[in-house]
């Protein structure tokens, strides 16, 4: 394994694009030729060099690689999208799309992550001990098919749209989330250990939820059908068992319609 | 003697009505009178006959104060600000024709801008709900003489459209509409009791930001399940008899507003909102319209996606692709993020429609304003270009709601020496290229339009 050390030395007075930082294009590299790399800042094209200082070279491949960037990353966006492999570590905050279609590896932030973490991710594990802010594992805009792999898991809070149009996969947020929880989902699994404002599953075809603490509005569309006990994350609850959307489409197996579960922790 | 011109389009709101008359005066410079037009319509027209509209280019000078500068001086400084700027940022073209805005998009490619419209604070959420579920839509003819129940849902056309309810959705008489209002039910959904609930034979009076709660109970009624006794506010038999009313429709109509794009879950609502319309559809014949505020605000959209693909949020900054993705590159989001280092404000006016925060962000770097009017944001402005009045002194092809196009008219002549937009944004263009020291590339739709000189450059 070769670890590839970033060390922030510039703050961006734009967004910098650090496309480039991932294992796949570190790989096979030696620190100059990272540093080399490009990345958008507006519309100029300039190299990581200009807001890092690279030590390590890259490993043989992706897998071979980790990424350690030691310090702050708020105005850096992109952060290992599109990883297949290897891992990387932010000590420190994310700007927008940290590990969006990221197929494999690992990514830890230590701070906080801002929106479109994690989108049309289709493996691999995201992890943040921070909050995330909005469309965590969500589809890019116009796609029906969105999350189909891997697992995101927020030490934290996150904001609207989480998991919408998911088809696979696992979306953990350990405290609250604000609304749209699996909107127009047909699989995956999201489980929030929070309470959460509204609108969980609306429109949803397919696929499982957990909420631990409260829905303060629930989606007129589901349907309570009764009390059974899960394992989720480690732990075993007793929960309300909902099913809908009623008020959208659902496919059939073996004879029976298909809905998605909400599992609501019940009051003790 | 005054000339009388008939079927002049109105540059007001989405309805831009086309059957405006304009009383001018005999060397066409003034506008004497204004038939069949709104009170806005009308003021609108007249407003072109101020004396005291700005005839030339202003620019900030170092004391703060704004003096007047030649258009070559204001062209060349504009396409030397964008051309410098790392990611300049173009908002607005709610008020003007599509020609200019076919134009600013060869500056906005120059110079790898942002292109956006005022979409980003109205409608885009609409576009985006489109992209995910489709369009049911059809053109205000239809609705005009088919619809026998209309839903105005989170709009108030009786304000924002004064002339949409006389010329389209409750009273006109159509070809199976021949009663009008008679044979026409109308339902409101929303929060206030506006002037349009007032005319409604429903008022659906819900609880602000539960529209999408509110659309999933109507789907979930209208599949034969049971709701909840009181879904946002709404006792469950007026949302059953509601849905009822819906599905008993020989077409039903739903128009929606910023009380769906902009309250909590935006594109969300509007998505249920489609569903809910081909839910309908298995029952009857429904359709569903955005209600588009300014005159050829669906312009910016059909232009630009048939340009870039994308109809608003347009990040042209990378040279090779255009990338959207409204919440990061939606102007009120790059401006709040401080990831735009030079705006341009045109046909609309972002000082006084954005919140002041991003106004705040936007104006630590140059702020170019091209509008044929003062108005807040020239006055914060650092340049401020006036330009002709589409609709009104320069013509050109629009966009209504329905994204019908309309060649709309110039009805008197336009002030002496200012340019059009599409004039306007052309000479920057040709400037931009001198500075690159590139070849103009002149493509356009129209055979009188500009054509490539040289043919290496096809």
């Amino acid at each position: 394994m070769a670890t590839v050390t970033l060390k922030p030395t510039k703050v961006p007075e734009l967004m910098f694009e650090g496309y480039s930082i991932t294992p796949d294009a570190f790989a096979g590299k030696t620190a100059p030729q990272i540093a080399d790399l490009p990345g958008h800042e507006g519309k100029f094209v300039l190299k990581l060099g200009d807001f890092f200082e690279v030590s390590g070279n890259g490993g043989e491949t992706a897998a071979d690689t980790d990424i350690v960037i030691t310090g702050d990353c708020t105005r850096v966006k992109y952060i290992g999208a599109r990883m297949t492999a290897g891992t990387v570590t932010v000590n420190g905050n994310a700007d927008m799309y940290v590990g969006g279609w990221m197929k494999g590896g690992k990514i830890h932030i230590k701070g906080n992550m801002d929106s479109f973490c994690g989108i049309q991710m289709e493996g691999g594990e995201l992890l943040c001990d921070g909050d995330a802010k909005n469309h965590v594992g969500c589809a890019y805009r116009g796609d029906w098919r969105g999350m189909k792999g891997g697992t995101i898991r927020i030490k934290g809070s996150a904001g609207n749209d989480i998991g919408t149009a998911m088809l696979g996969g696992t979306i953990i947020i350990e405290k609250n989330a604000f609304i749209h929880v699996s909107t127009h989902a047909e699989g995956g699994t999201v489980i929030i250990k929070g309470d959460v404002e509204g609108r969980v599953g609306g429109q949803m075809v397919k696929g499982e939820m957990y909420v631990l603490g409260k829905i303060k509005f629930m989606m007129p569309g589901y349907q309570k059908v009764g009390t059974v006990e899960k394992e989720v994350d480690g732990a075993t609850y007793t929960f309300d068992h909902y099913i809908g959307d009623l008020g959208e489409r659902h496919g059939k197996s073996k004879g029976q319609i298909v809905y998605a579960n909400l599992y609501l922790k019940a009051a003790a | 003697m005054p000339k009388l011109i008939k079927g002049v389009g109105c540059p007001y709101c989405g309805s831009s009505c086309d059957d405006i008359e304009v009383l001018v005066s005999d060397d066409e410079t003034k506008i004497l009178e204004v038939h069949n037009a709104c009170i806005i319509g009308t003021n609108l027209f007249h407003h072109a006959n101020d004396p005291t509209r700005p005839r030339l280019p202003r620019r900030r000078q170092p004391d703060g104060s704004m003096k007047e500068i030649p258009y070559d001086e204001a062209i060349d400084y504009m396409a030397k600000t964008m051309l410098a700027a790392k990611k300049p940022l173009v908002y607005g073209f709610g008020s003007t024709n599509c020609e200019g805005m076919s134009a600013v998009a060869r500056i906005a490619e120059k110079s790898g801008a942002v292109l956006d419209n005022c979409a980003t604070i109205c409608h885009g959420p609409s576009f985006l709900a489109i992209f995910d579920n489709g369009y049911p839509s059809c053109t205000l003819g239809e609705a005009k003489n088919r619809a026998d129940v209309v839903v105005f849902w989170g709009c108030n056309p009786m304000h924002a459209h004064p002339r949409h309810t006389s010329r389209y959705s409750i009273f006109p008489r159509g070809y199976f509409t021949q009663k009008g209002q008679m044979q026409r039910t109308v339902l409101c959904v929303d929060p206030r009791e506006t002037d349009t609930a007032k005319l409604a034979d429903h008022h659906l009076m819900l609880d602000q930001g539960h529209d999408y709660e509110l659309f999933d109970a109507f789907r979930t009624v209208l599949r034969g399940f049971e709701i909840p006794d009181v879904v946002a506010g709404i006792p469950k038999e007026t949302i059953k008899k509601s849905v009822e009313i819906m599905k008993n429709a020989k077409f039903c109509m739903i128009f929606f507003g910023m009380g769906c794009t902009h309250t909590d879950g935006r594109n969300h609502n509007i998505d249920a909102a489609i569903s809910l319309t081909r839910d309908l559809n298995t029952h009857t014949k429904a359709s569903i319209m955005a209600m588009r505020g300014h005159y050829n605000i669906a312009g910016p959209g059909q232009v630009w996606a048939w340009q870039f693909g994308f109809p608003y949020c347009i990040d042209l900054s990378k040279g090779t692709h255009a990338h959207m993705n409204p919440g990061e590159t939606s102007s009120v989001d790059l401006a709040m993020r401080d990831e735009v280092d030079c705006f341009v404000n045109v046909g609309a006016d972002a000082g006084a429609h954005f919140p002041i925060q991003p106004v705040q962000h936007l104006k630590k770097h140059p702020f170019i304003t091209v509008d044929p009017n003062f108005n807040m944001a020239s006055e914060i402005s650092d340049l401020h270009i006036p330009v002709r009045i589409a609709g009104v002194d320069e013509p050109g092809v629009v966009y209504r709601m329905d994204n019908v196009p309309i060649q709309f008219r110039a009805v008197i002549k336009g002030l002496p020496g200012v340019p059009s937009d599409e004039e306007l944004f052309n000479k920057v263009y040709e400037r931009m290229c001198e500075l690159t020291k590139t070849e103009p590339i002149w493509l356009a739709a129209k055979e009188d339009r500009r054509y490539p000189e040289s043919e290496a450059v096809i």
